[in-house]
């Protein structure tokens, strides 16, 4: 199938860029790539939802920070096991805490995922519009709980303490960025595959007219829901190793705005009809913003974010992708596919 | 249970609870009537808060005076907006996901004009009905939230004439509900949205002065209202304008009462959360339509 | 032998409006019904009744021997119950062929029991095609088709999903005579194949072609049901269309 075939591509570039960034030395390309790689999930798991099942996700934040939060839980729960625990059973769990970042990720993912299915149950059955601005409520109800759960450190945040080295890789950034690496590739990898499958043809069907969809046969809720559970999940895998990139992790921070926004932004400028469109978003939008964040204010760099979305959903409405298609399809005959 | 202390958490939730319903005014017209989702009302309440502390501070103008003189340029700013978006999206019966996209943009851009202008340290006017309070017994009337009350009243009150009693807001009813006969009737369905939505928008001028007058304002206050106005919206039943005024007073009661007896930190979650359970289990609101 | 559908005390109010005030229809294997009546009486408001678009608050749907009352609209169409809507509803991003492709996955894969294969949904989406002879433009997107063609497809979407019977909503409305003696061909081809044909119309000459049995609705009420030609010179009928 040529879906692993693509998968395997994949790892190669991937490789390959970290191999390049290693060559050159230079620690802040890996900050700044990390963020990058972050931002290309995220915008990839936004467009399962927006873009190929036409449900627009504006609490990306949430199920990112849920992703965060789940990781500190548990760092924090590990850092303390003596104190929580009775001195029979905490052996056992010394043995297995701290947990290793792949299991984190697991488990950040089952936790995010579920509450998008939590929240798509609820709202799901009403109109999108209504799906969206619950998905708002959602990122402030959530942000509200964690700002009051001193566990995790509440409004004033929680320290991380990073490894030192890593074996084979080395540096711990490097390391991080290994893995969101890995999980870049995931996230693409399962994008396309669902471009090509019944699913996707089902979620394409939904996005273009439901009506007609529950019509022809296709259960609706059902696919709705596994949408938002699968787009859930994978952002907050994205948010699953961040406490340890970030060192220090406050509320404002994982639920900032810029992770609502760029979710947004990354895929309808990029294009939103396919894998590629989320990836050229994030790349692009991504390296202007590190960019921009050095150069000017950060303000700045969202204000421009926010004009090109504006700008994008008015004059190109299927981004980049569609403007490059549009000029394919004028010089070929209708009717061939890319 | 502090019985003093609860009678004031409520007086003082129904006090906000009127000015939620100016607020959630403009909601009512362009979600609840237009059926468009203009997440993007905050940002103009908060550019109508910071106009007015501009004013206000400068010149020392009342800022309910300088919110009245603003309201033909809001309602303009309104037009214009509605008018992109018919071009835009309305008339390319394009998905709802272009137009919520949209307006995502146009709230996050005035956020961040208004970082880059003013910062984001809180800004507060003055006037003189800021400090002093009326007292009752135990009872505490801040006029600070008082007359921003009675404003709202009067705000809505005018409003729900307007729409009931005037041949255009009559027109804005028919057209939320049939626009083929409204067509028939030889008006301009296009025309009636467009006033509509400028009014709307012109309702922010207002409720925006009233905002800096009960709270200081910095940009990103309106984020916290956006889930509040459409609980509040969706709770009172779309295009219900007497719905909405109940619904505002119900959250301004809960959130005051959840403020004062489990700390304020718990406030943002009430409304969302009510806005949650209503989508969940009653989205036709209380008094349905 | 019982009825394919039987259909009794549908009711259905929006708000105040009493669209559907107990409709009664029964319709048998293999028939062909004409269902008729001005505008706003209920025939559309009955048909997504009947489909479950739209949620009947009395009377009940019996399809085939099961009760359908409560599933869900994708559920009776993988029992066998398929209609076509008034203004066509294409998937605008899909290509023609893909656009039969989703009935078929969402349909015929889950009663048929033997797993459909990609080559044979291909071949199947392109043999419907044919029938409505649209194959030319099989992999072209649904704006580039004329009117009539998007009726063609609005019709093959619905047999994609191999229904038993099947309702089409005013597949005819606004067409040229010619185009409308194509889709009346069709349809009678359809029949002819087995399947149970509800036809919803407004154009005469083509309902009376038609139909073997022609129900009348008024407001919201059943005001006549039977053979066509008696049908057509009931006083009541008579009145309800000069009288509008």
């Amino acid at each position: 199938m040529r879906n692993h075939v693509f998968a395997l591509v994949a790892l190669i570039v991937a490789a390959l860029v970290f191999i390049t960034l290693r060559l050159v030395g230079n620690e802040y390309y890996f900050v700044a790539g990390y963020t990058i790689v972050q931002y290309i999930i995220l915008a990839t798991a936004w467009n399962i939802l927006g873009g190929y099942t036409g449900y627009v996700n504006f609490g990306s934040a949430a199920f990112f920070a849920a992703g965060a939060y789940s990781s500190v839980a548990l760092i924090t729960f590990a850092n303390n096991i003596d104190d929580l625990l009775p001195g029979g059973i905490a052996p056992f769990f010394h043995s297995i805490f701290p947990l290793p970042i792949p299991v984190l990720i697991v488990v950040a993912g089952l936790v995010s995922g579920l509450i998008g299915y939590g929240m798509g149950y609820l709202t799901l059955r009403l109109r999108g519009a209504f799906f969206a601005i619950a998905t708002l409520a959602l990122a402030v109800v959530l942000q509200t709980l964690v700002v009051n759960w001193e566990f995790v450190g509440g409004s004033s945040g929680a320290y991380v303490i990073r490894p030192e080295s890593v074996p084979l890789i080395g540096n711990y950034v490097q390391y991080l960025f290994v893995l969101m690496l890995v999980l870049g590739v995931i996230a693409l990898t399962i994008a396309r595959m669902i471009e090509r499958s019944k699913l996707g043809a089902g979620f394409a069907a939904i996005r273009d007219d439901e009506l007609a969809a529950e019509a022809s046969g296709v259960p609706t809720l059902q696919l709705k829901l596994i949408a938002t559970a699968l787009s859930g999940a994978l952002m907050g895998m994205a948010g699953a190793p961040f406490p340890y990139f970030i060192g220090f992790l406050q509320p404002q921070s994982a639920f900032g705005l810029e992770y609502a926004v760029n979710s947004i932004a990354m895929p309808m400028i990029g294009g939103t009809m396919n894998w590629v469109g989320p990836l050229i978003g994030a790349v692009l939008l991504g390296t202007l913003q590190q960019v921009a964040n050095v150069t000017i204010s950060s303000s700045v760099n969202l204000l421009l974010v926010g004009l090109l979305l504006i700008g994008f959903v008015i004059v190109a409405p299927n981004g980049i992708v569609g403007l490059v298609q549009d000029r394919l399809r004028a010089r070929k005959k209708p009717g061939s596919k890319p | 249970m502090d019985f003093s202390l609860l009678a004031n958490a409520i007086i003082a939730g129904l006090l906000i609870g009127g000015f939620y319903a100016a607020v959630t005014a403009g909601i009512s017209i362009s979600f609840g009537m237009l059926d468009i989702v203009n997440i993007a009302h905050p940002a103009f309440i908060i550019l109508g808060s910071y106009i007015a502390y501009i004013f206000n501070i400068k010149l020392g103008i009342d800022p309910i005076i300088v919110s009245i003189v603003m309201l033909p340029f809001f309602y303009l700013l309104g037009d214009a907006i509605y008018r992109i978006y018919y071009q835009s999206f309305e008339k390319r019966g394009a998905e709802s996901l272009r137009g919520l996209a949209f307006f995502f943009g146009v709230l996050f851009v005035t956020e961040v004009v208004l970082i880059l202008c003013f910062g984001v340290d809180y800004r507060y006017v003055e006037a003189p009905y800021i400090g002093p309070a009326l007292s009752f017994g135990f009872v505490d009337l801040p006029l600070r939230i008082l007359v921003p009350f009675v404003a709202s009243l009067v705000l809505f009150g005018g409003l729900h004439l307007l729409i009931s009693r005037t041949f255009t807001g009559r027109a804005i009813m028919a057209v939320s509900q049939d626009q083929a006969a409204l067509q028939l009737m030889a008006v301009n369905p296009i025309r009636i949205k467009r006033i509509a939505f400028g009014a709307s928008i012109a309702t922010a001028a207002v409720a925006g002065a009233l905002l800096i007058i009960i709270q200081p304002v910095e940009p990103s206050v309106g984020r916290e209202y956006i889930g509040r106005v459409f609980a509040i919206c969706v709770l009172g039943g779309l295009g219900s304008l007497p719905g909405t005024l109940i619904a505002a007073l119900l959250v301004g009661v809960v959130e005051s009462v959840t403020a004062t007896f489990y700390g304020p930190s718990w406030a943002p979650a009430v409304s969302f959360g009510f806005l949650l359970l209503t989508l969940a289990f009653r989205p036709s609101g209380l008094l349905g339509r | 032998m019982s009825a394919l559908l039987q259909v009794k005390g549908i009711g259905k109010k929006f708000g105040g409006f009493v669209a559907l005030g107990g409709i009664d229809l029964d319709v048998r294997q293999g028939e062909r019904l004409g269902l008729i009546g001005p505008n706003g009486s209920g025939k559309s408001t009955l048909v997504n009744c009947i489909c479950g678009a739209l949620q009947n608050e009395t009377g009940t749907v019996h399809f085939d021997g099961q009760q359908m009352d409560g599933l869900a609209a994708h559920e009776r169409t993988h029992r066998g119950l398929s209609r076509s809507f008034q203004l066509p509803r294409p998937f605008h991003s899909m290509t023609l062929a893909d656009n039969l492709r989703v009935p078929m996955y969402y349909t015929v894969h889950k009663r048929s029991g033997t797993p459909l294969h990609a080559d044979n949904i291909d071949a199947r989406c392109h043999e419907l095609l044919r029938l409505v002879g649209l194959e030319a433009k099989a992999r072209q997107r649904p704006r580039d088709l004329t009117q009539v063609e998007m009726r063609k497809l609005e019709l093959a979407r619905a047999m994609a999903a191999e229904p038993k019977l099947l309702i089409a909503d005013e597949a005819m409305a606004g067409l040229s005579h010619s185009e409308v003696e194509e889709i009346l061909a069709l349809l009678i081809r359809l029949n002819e194949s087995g399947i149970t044909i509800i036809m919803i119309e407004h154009i005469m000459s083509a309902v009376m072609k038609f139909s073997q049995r022609l129900v009348v609705l008024v407001t919201g009420k059943k005001i006549a049901d039977g053979k066509p030609e008696t049908v057509v010179r009931d006083p009541e009928v008579v009145r309800a269309y000069i009288g509008e």
